[in-house]
């Protein structure tokens, strides 16, 4: 639900970040409050991944100037734990694979590690395990997941699963998610989209970044934003996202280039 | 160091003459062990195979053999047992220690080379210094000539051992020598699981000069785990000699936590059609070790097959080496072989030499080989960070996990778990 008076969750000023030495964000406004769904779309290359990242601390995305807020905290001031202590979490486009390292371990760790810094109780290995087993459920995870190495092997779609398998164990006050539905079958969509919307709460917020209006038929977006080359170029209601599927990008890249002119 | 004193260092290890035994085959091939380690000059970085690996630290001084010890470390040594075995030689500075040892019957004959091996006789005398020969290694020789308590393990025709042989050799005093001493012959179409493991209980500077041998007969399997975790102030030199027959199954782990300067020479020859060899390894080095690991596995015969996969982690200052020699001789048509070597390094200082040696002489084979050096991945690391993990939480993790590819192949459990514990220790170190 649109929330105006909200309490502002993720507020983005005058972002520019650059990728070695390229400038990539050329300066973002974004402000999210909670209970709020937004959701960011634009063609490939026009910056989607590097925003996320920048906001989750990537440190080969260099922040240039401007400034990012979580829940009234200077987010650039925080290395990337904090940041995910503090409540962001970033799905990401490609998770990455460890090979040796049990996802059951690294789901504990995590899950400890963040649950700690907000002086809640840590849960020893079983308590853990019967926790984790009840998450699987609902997301329709097989268990034997959990004692495989953390997304090896893993197929694209259980690599997203498990995306999603994490930011539910680590309850985040605002999800990043970064095409987490790109390249899943209906099946796993639908499992992401339960995920998603299980999550969704009036003090959490959930930014969607995404390619295709397909992940919007299960999850109601309050604003989509349009980026394309490193700037946010419009910003709509989900009407936005059916008349881009119709009409596709380019019209709205032309209209942009001759605000820009 | 000077020519002469390179001459000089085997003989300096060693008495003069030889107090003769009981056994006449044994004082002939001391002697004659004797006469070659006072011929031979130890290797210095001149020698092709020792590039990288200086040995003049050692040199410096002529260890001399230890006592038996007065104050026997029972409980420390205790806990090095591992439960899965039910039969075990202990050796604590290089001498046989039998309160602590355990033959048990597993239908396998476990004993001493100098006491006839119950079961097996003649097994000592049939087989002993043909795998791993005195002529051309000084170090050899110089454990050869010292030979006398060295570990049999003989396993007959058919029989499965079902339970883990382990083989400790403990060090506790500093400033001596210890000569450990293996032979494992397992008969065609038998089974063994083995342990090797080199502890330091005290510390301090010692040599360790150790030399295994293991013939595996036709069709006959063997898994061989080799651990060696001295003082960073010490000296380890080991040769792995190892004969396959035809369709023999070779399967080892080589963990190593290293020494001061740490070197094992891992030699397989495939010496019949069909054979299969696993070598994985393992090397974890910090501070100023050096851990030099030179395998070779010698293809002699069509139709045999190799997978090697060897894994340095290097901290601080140190060096690890890794020379994988792949030979395939002109009738070993169909070898399979693969190697790779993969290395990470934690700091700036840490060094690592890797290089395959290729000697493919057959036309029909397949021998792919890859090595990889590098630091943890950012990407990884950022991954873990975001989270919640800590920055060097995350690199301790992906650390271990590096290892734990190796660790993970060891099919003892309880060492398995020991080692995880070992490594995490060791890669959570700078936290
Ligand atoms: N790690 C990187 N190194 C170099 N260039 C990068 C990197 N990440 C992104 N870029 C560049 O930044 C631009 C935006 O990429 P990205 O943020 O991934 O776009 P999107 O997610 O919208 O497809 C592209 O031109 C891409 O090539
Ligand atoms: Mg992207």
């Amino acid at each position: 639900m649109r929330n105006p008076g909200g309490k502002l969750l993720l507020e983005v000023r005058g972002l520019t970040t650059s990728v070695s030495g390229v400038e990539i964000l050329k300066g973002i406004d974004l402000a999210v409050r909670e209970g709020e769904v937004h959701a960011i779309m634009g063609p490939n290359g026009s910056g989607k991944s590097t925003l996320a990242k920048a906001l989750a601390g990537h440190p080969a995305y260099k922040v240039t100037g401007g400034e990012a807020r979580l829940d009234g905290q200077d987010l650039f001031a925080l290395a990337p734990e904090e940041r995910a202590r503090a409540g962001l979490f970033l799905g990401f486009q490609y998770p990455v694979e460890v090979p040796g390292v049990t996802n059951a371990s690294f789901l504990r760790l995590a899950y400890n590690t963040v649950q700690g810094a907000r002086g809640k109780d840590e849960l020893d290995p079983l308590e853990f395990d019967d926790f984790v087993r009840e998450k699987l459920k609902l997301l329709d995870i097989n268990p034997a997941f959990l004692d495989r190495s953390v997304n090896d092997g893993f197929s694209g779609g259980e690599k997203k699963r498990n995306e999603i398998l994490q930011m539910a164990l680590l309850e985040p006050r605002l999800a990043v998610l970064d095409e987490t539905d790109s390249g899943l079958d209906i099946d796993a969509l639908r499992v992401v989209a339960n995920g998603v919307n299980s999550l969704h709460a009036p003090d959490r917020a959930i930014v969607l970044v995404t390619h295709y209006q397909r992940l919007l038929n299960y999850i109601t977006p309050d604003y989509v934003h349009v980026m394309a080359g490193g700037r946010i170029i419009k910003t709509g209601d989900k009407s936005l996202a059916l008349e881009l599927e119709s009409r596709g990008y380019d019209w709205l890249l032309e209209s942009g280039r001759a605000v820009a002119a | 160091m000077t020519e002469s004193a390179a001459k000089s260092y085997a003989a300096a290890l060693l008495p003069g003459t030889l107090p003769a035994g009981p056994n006449a085959w044994l004082n002939r091939l001391r002697a004659a062990a004797l006469e070659r380690a006072n011929a031979l000059a130890v290797p210095t970085t001149r020698d092709e195979d020792w590039r990288f690996t200086d040995l003049s630290p050692l040199y410096k001084t002529a260890y001399q053999p230890a006592t038996f010890p007065t104050e026997m470390p029972r409980e420390a040594i205790e806990r090095l047992f591992v439960p899965e075995a039910t039969s075990r030689l202990v050796y604590v500075d290089g001498h046989y220690v039998p309160e602590m040892s355990m033959t048990g019957d597993d239908g396998i004959s476990v004993g001493t080379v100098v006491d006839s091996v119950r079961g097996a006789p003649g097994i000592a005398e049939g087989h002993i210094a043909r795998l791993v020969g005195v002529e051309q290694d000084p170090f050899a020789a110089v454990n050869t000539a010292y030979l006398q308590h060295g570990a049999v393990v003989a396993v007959p025709r058919d029989h499965q051992a079902s339970r883990p042989v382990q083989l400790l050799f403990v060090s506790t005093q500093p400033e001596r020598a210890s000569y450990p001493r293996v032979l494992v012959v397992v008969e065609r179409g038998a089974e063994l699981s083995f342990i090797e493991d080199y502890v330091s209980l005290a510390g301090g500077a010692y040599f360790v000069n150790g030399v295994t041998e293991i013939a595996v007969g036709e069709n006959a399997s063997v898994r061989h785990v080799r651990v060696q975790r001295d003082s960073e102030q010490s000296f380890h030199i080991a040769t792995c000699g190892v004969s396959l027959a035809r369709d023999a199954r070779y399967a080892s782990q080589n963990i190593c936590f290293g020494a001061r300067i740490s070197r094992l020479s891992h030699n397989v020859r495939q010496e019949g059609e069909g054979t299969d060899c696993k070598l994985d390894g393992l090397a974890l080095v910090a501070g100023r070790q050096l851990a030099d690991t030179h395998s070779s596995i010698d293809h002699a015969q069509p139709n045999g097959r190799s997978r090697q996969l060897h894994k340095c982690i290097v901290d601080g200052a140190a060096h690890a080496v890794f020379n994988g020699r792949i030979v395939v001789r002109r009738g070993a048509q169909r070898t399979d072989s693969a190697q790779s070597s993969r290395n990470l390094l934690l700091t700036g200082k840490a060094h690592v030499d890797t290089k395959p040696q290729l000697e493919i002489l057959a036309d029909d084979v397949k021998c792919a080989h890859g090595a990889t050096v590098g630091q943890l991945d950012p990407d990884h690391v950022f991954y873990l960070r975001s989270r919640g993990l800590s920055e060097a939480a995350a690199r301790n993790l992906l650390t271990y996990a590096f290892a734990a590819e190796i660790v993970d192949r060891i099919p003892i459990a309880s060492l398995r778990e020991r080692l995880e514990e070992l490594v995490t220790r060791r890669t959570q170190a700078k936290v």
